[in-house]
């Protein structure tokens, strides 16, 4: 136990030095001893959901530690046996001495290696199946947590915590825990045979011990401490690279090549001396812990000898002090990856379970129920909102209502807070006041999978799946017919662009996929919000790249069906929205004007000054938006 | 309604047929020839530097193996003529263990230089690779670069270079591994040939069960590989797109599927475990069976006197080193294929050719020059017999503003990129104040032809360094000049810290118009002769758009301007209008002769777009109809 408290605070002393790389998981560093502890005990827990594989590992451990203690003294034996020292009598009787050392040797070799292979197999399959459970875990807890925990965790964060620091915890069981009863088998039954056979040389063949172990200990967490430091050189480097491939026009269009080069030279420089420092660490480390192992040698030889020549021991004794000490050798000095991985579990671990214990702050209310639409009303009543950790708030007072049928149209200036209303309907984020209804159901108050269903919200920048274009478009509905996704297609007027594809609705498309054009993109998340047949639908400023003609079509696309829905259109081009029947004039976070196009117009407010401002430079123009 | 019966139909019970999570990217080649000489060739040119160090190292390697295979004879010394029964000396024991720490000393040192020189060798070699790599891609044609992604590039700069540096690291120890292999062979059967020919016959035992076995465990290795980078792929995938799949209430579907990939690289897993694990218990039989024929054969030979009991102790040391040459070989055959694989693509970027390049005797552009753009019957396409441009000219005069428009695929972005150079004409001459940009420098031309793309890139730093992207020297003066210029400093200010702001990656917080307004800056600052504008087409908020045009305005006064223009207002506001469509110029003018010609520019603007650049040609007839009927 004292060990694991001095592996705990090396540990926060390593990770303490190092800079950090997530923001929201930097205080985690900072972690105590206790907490670390903890963690390190959820892991053990963890892993003894498979009690039956743990119990076989670790008997194997056990069985083949002591086997391989067995090694030396047989080898000692024959020695003295082919000498002569141990069998007085005839040859014949020595022979077969040899013979029977000879073949318990054998017995005890393969069953080592069975055993060791019991051991690593199910020391890894303790680990995978524990990763496995973590993965989906993960997984799921990613799936659920809100918008507004995504907005505060870095992407890459997450990435870097489902891969690396699961790892480290999927890992600790095998190069942690087994390592602790392997050394502990090897250390201490080894040094009660050999200081039981002679103390001085019992003593002398383990006095490498300590020190490797030392050294490598504090070895090992000096890599993981650079190496950390090293990925965010390695990362700034290939972000020098990423972005100047991506912007190779930009270089190119300025002549910038020279300076470009400068600045990856400055990044690969940085790496390649922490690199090179980093050899020197781990060098230097590896040579000393092979000298010291090799006095350490040296000393049992010459003590030894003298021994032999007093006629304390017998040569077969002293050779099997040194091949005890070949055998030692390799787990001691993994001893520091041990350390390192009772450091990494701890660090990973507590960042991990943070996360899958983080509160989900939008879930269903305990006695929700599906949402039922029947007359399909929207009514937003006195509704304000507030981001967490924001000053002001972003909505306040915004009460509205729509029926099935009719449109709204949302406007105002850029961070007015017009999306924001978007993300209430669907509880991306939740009313810090006032309800938001659908035919009188709170939607706070329904179960989030029929409110989603029912909500349909066409995003801004919409994320396109790496796969066909079939299932990008069936995204929401999986089991859905080839019939109906090509008619959505064709309201949002991309049918024909897609059939004229070579592969057509199988095309990949997404990351890495054919690339689609901003306005084919956004259709496509149109034909993706269609699929739903959702009860209401909003347009969250998603034809901005849409042009304005292919707009109007998929308007007149979509007329027949919008009878059966509430449709919001926020926008910031008025083309898009002055058809409504009703627009409302969002500034800082409050309704300030609202009626039809003409009424709004008419009042000469804001709205009409926006008005003048979209259509001033054509004011020549056939006024063929403004009666359409 | 029909629909919504369609929908009752829907069996949503059973596997989603239309779902997938992540996607399968298609493997590269992993393994290649475990040889090939070109591919050696190349990489030692990058060797080839450091190879008086490499030099060296591989003496400490041959140095290091020879104390290695020392030590067990030393102790064979000591005890044969020093402890065995009837030869008991102590000076022996002195000379002896003198000697040890010798050779000890010498191995630490040895061990050092080795690891030392090797590691950082490798370090600088894959660190000058890298560079190379860059550097070549800083020069190459644009037309590459157009058709590969970024993503693979990376993976050639960064998992290639990797794995050769591996291969590196471990060519030099393979060298002490077979110093080593036949240093124990050569020792063995010097002490005694027969028992040692004896011990020896397992050795090839394990040659032969590896050989059959690698082939076998590389599949099961690569398998569990390629699962996992799928099932992070997917796990990624998940963490990009999760407002997506929570808006669509894809939770579950994801989930299940999530829970197959995830599984299927559990198996591959435990199955490649089996295979790594397999491999112990055979290599511990071996070995036991080696050290029961040395305990057997050699001790009674030891009892019948024909042996030194020193010989067997040797014998037994050595028989604990003696597989791990033979394992650590066979390895290092599949870190050469992986390296060639590496090698060869490697080598494919730094093969990639230069085709726009300074030529002998190219002069410097200079400063004075008059500012004209003039093209005479430029012919220029990206395939072969598929001219994008055919027989094109016109002259942009000093000082003017010359708009191009067309449709999609007209012509307007290649002009554009002609004029820079990206590419060389076909046929024909582009020239930039009367010199013909192939008998420029590339540099020159970059300092007096400024370029504002479509999508507006920046780079991560600070706005400050953006701005002065083009012009490091630029003081922050003349930078808050330009974003006042161009009215970007207003919400420069209001930025965190101001023009110290850190942009994020390709200036993710700031929104489409702002990054907009400070590429304009940043073609401000380089005050250059010449204006390139590709003007961007996504619809900006109009308060944005206001500052842009008026941006806009600033940026060509007492330039040369060619622009491609989408936005009427910027159209109109052009001296000239230059019509393409299909690679030919089909009319010229201003926007009102323009207008009376009721050409292809009048029915486009007619058409109410809110951008030219949307129109595709299948579009243009169908539209004009659609467009007439509202």
């Amino acid at each position: 136990m004292l060990g694991l408290v001095w592996i705990l605070s090396l540990n926060t002393q390593a990770i303490g030095g190092a800079p950090e790389r997530g923001k929201s998981f930097a205080h985690v560093a900072e972690a105590s001893w206790g907490k670390g502890l903890s963690t390190l005990l959820r892991i053990v827990r963890m892993t003894l959901r498979h009690p039956w594989q743990v119990a076989i590992t670790i008997v194997s451990t056990f069985i083949a530690a002591t086997l391989q203690l067995f090694i030396p003294r047989l080898l000692g034996r024959a020695i003295d046996q082919a000498q002569g020292v141990m069998v007085a009598g005839a040859d014949a009787a020595a022979e077969h001495a040899l013979w029977n050392t000879a073949l318990i040797l054998l017995v005890v070799s393969v069953l080592r290696g069975l055993f060791t292979m019991a051991q690593n197999y199910f020391g890894e399959a303790v680990g995978h199946r524990t990763g496995y459970e973590l993965r989906l875990a993960f997984y799921e807890k990613i799936q659920r947590l809100s918008f507004s925990f995504h907005d505060k965790v870095h992407t890459g964060d997450l990435i870097t915590l489902g891969l690396l620091d699961l790892d480290g915890v999927r890992m600790f069981f095998s190069t942690g825990i087994l390592r602790v009863v392997l050394l502990g088998v090897l250390i201490g039954v080894g040094a009660y045979l050999l200081i039981s056979t002679d103390l001085v040389l019992g003593l002398l063949s383990l006095s490498f011990v300590p020190f490797v172990a030392w050294r490598s200990s504090v070895t090992q967490l000096k890599l993981r401490s650079t190496w950390l430091t090293l990925q965010q050189r390695l990362s700034v480097l290939s972000r020098v690279m990423d972005e100047n491939l991506g912007g190779i026009r930009v270089v190119r269009a300025f002549a910038a090549q020279r300076h470009e080069l400068e600045k990856f030279d400055r990044a690969k420089q940085d790496a390649l001396d922490l690199a090179t420092e980093r050899v020197d660490i781990r060098v230097s480390n590896t040579s000393a812990m092979n000298f010291s192992f090799l006095a350490a040698m040296g000393l049992v030889l010459w003590f030894g000898g003298q021994k032999v020549i007093a006629g304390q021991i017998s040569v077969g004794t002293l050779a099997q002090f040194l091949t005890f000490m070949t055998i030692l050798q390799m787990p001691v000095r993994q001893l520091g990856l041990m350390v390192n991985s009772f450091a990494r579990a701890s660090t990973c671990g507590t960042r991990l379970f943070e996360l899958l214990d983080a509160e989900l702050d939008i879930e269903d209310a305990p006695d929700a129920k599906d949402l039922v639409v029947n007359d399909g009303v929207l009514r937003f009543d006195n509704v304000g909102f507030r981001y967490a950790g924001a000053g002001r708030p972003t909505l306040s007072g915004i009460s509205f209502e729509a029926r099935s049928g009719e449109t709204i149209g949302i406007v105002g200036p850029p961070g007015s807070g017009k999306s924001t209303i978007a993300h209430l309907i669907p509880r991306f984020y939740d009313v810090t006041s006032g309800a938001i209804t659908i035919d009188g159901q709170d939607i706070s108050k329904v179960t989030l999978q029929s409110l989603r269903k029912a909500v349909g919200v066409v995003q801004q920048d919409a994320f396109l799946f790496t796969t066909s274009i079939e299932n990008n478009i069936a995204y929401g509905n999986p089991w859905a017919r080839e019939t109906r996704i090509g008619q959505a297609a064709e309201y949002a007027q991309l049918h024909n662009y897609i059939i004229g594809l070579p592969a057509g609705y199988t095309t990949v498309v997404g990351e890495r996929g054919a690339s689609l054009s901003g306005g084919q993109r956004q259709r496509l998340t149109i034909a993706r919000s269609l699929m739903l047949r959702p009860s209401v639908l909003v347009f969250d400023d998603s034809t901005a790249a849409i042009d304005a003609g292919t707009e109007q079509r998929i308007r007149a696309a979509m007329k027949r069906f919008a009878k059966d829905r509430v449709t919001l259109i926020i926008s910031h081009r008025l083309s898009s929205l002055m058809h409504a029947d009703q627009i409302l004039f969002v500034e800082g976070g409050r309704i300030v004007e609202r009626g039809t196009h003409e009424e709004l117009l008419a009042l000469g407010g804001r709205y009409r000054a926006l008005y003048d401002l979209q259509l001033r430079p054509d004011d020549d123009r056939p006024a063929a938006m403004g009666a359409a | 309604m029909s629909t919504q019966n369609d929908d009752e139909k829907e069996d949503t019970s059973g596997r989603p047929t239309k779902a997938v999570v992540g996607s399968h990217r298609d493997e590269e080649e992993v393994f290649g020839k475990a040889y090939d000489p070109r591919i050696v060739r190349r990489i030692w040119s990058f060797v080839k530097p450091y190879q008086g160090r490499i030099f060296i190292s591989v003496a400490a390697v041959l140095v290091f193996t020879l104390t290695q295979l020392a030590i067990p004879l030393v102790i064979r010394y000591a005890i044969d003529h020093g402890m065995a029964a009837g030869r008991l000396d102590r000076s022996v024991m002195i000379s002896a263990t003198g000697a040890f720490a010798v050779i000890i000393l010498i191995n630490y040192a040895a061990s050092y230089v080795q690891e030392s020189v090797v590691g950082k060798v490798a370090e600088n070699v894959l660190s000058d690779l890298r560079r190379a790599m860059f550097s070549h891609l800083q020069r190459v044609s644009l037309s590459f670069m157009d058709k590969t992604e970024v993503g693979r590039l990376m993976s050639r700069l960064q998992g290639d270079v990797n794995s050769m540096q591996e291969f590196l690291e471990t060519s030099v120890m393979s060298v002490g591994d077979i110093v080593l292999l036949f240093g124990i062979v050569s020792v063995l059967l010097w002490l005694d040939f027969r028992l040692g020919l004896l011990t020896l016959s397992t050795m090839p035992v394990l040659f032969i069960v590896r050989l059959f076995w690698l082939p076998r465990a590389k599949v099961a290795f690569m398998a569990a590989h390629e699962t996992n980078s799928i099932a992070n792929g997917a796990l990624a995938e998940g963490i990009h797109g999760v407002r997506t799949v929570q808006s669509l209430e894809r939770q579950h579907v994801n989930f299940d599927l999530y829970d197959e990939k995830v599984l299927a690289n559990l198996r591959a897993h435990l199955r490649s475990a089996k295979y790594a694990q397999v491999m112990v218990p055979i290599v511990d039989t071996l070995t036991g069976v080696a050290m029961a024929t040395v305990i057997v054969v050699g001790g009674s030979m030891v009892l019948s006197h024909s042996l030194d009991v020193g010989i067997m102790v040797a014998f037994l040391f050595y028989i604990q080193r003696f597989f791990d040459p033979i394992r650590s070989l066979t390895m290092q055959y599949s870190v050469m294929q992986r390296a060639m694989a590496s090698g060869q693509r490697i080598s494919e970027v730094l093969d990639v050719p230069v085709d726009v390049s300074d030529k002998d005797g190219a002069v410097k552009l200079s400063r004075d020059m008059d500012g004209s753009v003039e093209f005479r019957n430029v012919t220029f396409g990206y395939r072969q017999n598929l001219p994008v441009l055919k027989n094109v000219s016109f002259r942009v005069n000093p000082g003017e503003t010359v708009a191009l428009v067309g449709p999609t695929g007209s012509g307007k972005s290649s002009s554009m990129a002609l004029v820079h150079r990206f590419y060389d004409v076909w046929s024909g001459q582009v020239l930039v104040g009367g010199h013909d940009v192939r008998d420029l420098t590339q540099d020159s031309l970059g300092e007096q032809v400024a370029m504002v793309l479509q999508e507006p890139f920046l780079f991560s730093g600070s706005v400050l360094e953006n701005i002065r992207y083009h012009k490091t020297v630029a003081t922050r003066e003349e930078v808050v000049r330009a974003a006042q210029a161009v009215g970007a400093h207003d919400f420069i200010e209001h930025l965190p810290n101001g023009y110290d702001t850190e942009l994020e990656q390709r200036g993710g917080n700031l929104s489409l118009g702002q990054r907009q307004l400070i590429s304009f800056a940043r073609a401000l600052v380089a005050d250059a002769k010449i204006l390139v504008l590709d003007e961007a087409t996504a619809s900006i908020d109009s308060y944005t758009e206001m500052l842009i045009q008026k941006a806009l305005v600033k940026l060509l006064e007492g330039r040369t301007g060619l622009v491609i223009a989408h936005r009427l207002a910027t159209i109109r506001g052009a001296d000239r209008i230059i019509v393409l469509q299909n690679g030919e110029i089909v009319e010229s003018g201003n926007h009102e002769q323009l207008m009376e010609r009721k050409g292809l520019y009048a029915r486009l603007y007619n058409m109410n777009y809110a951008s030219f650049d949307d129109i595709s040609e299948g579009e243009l007839e169908l539209d004009a109809a659609v467009g007439k009927a509202t």
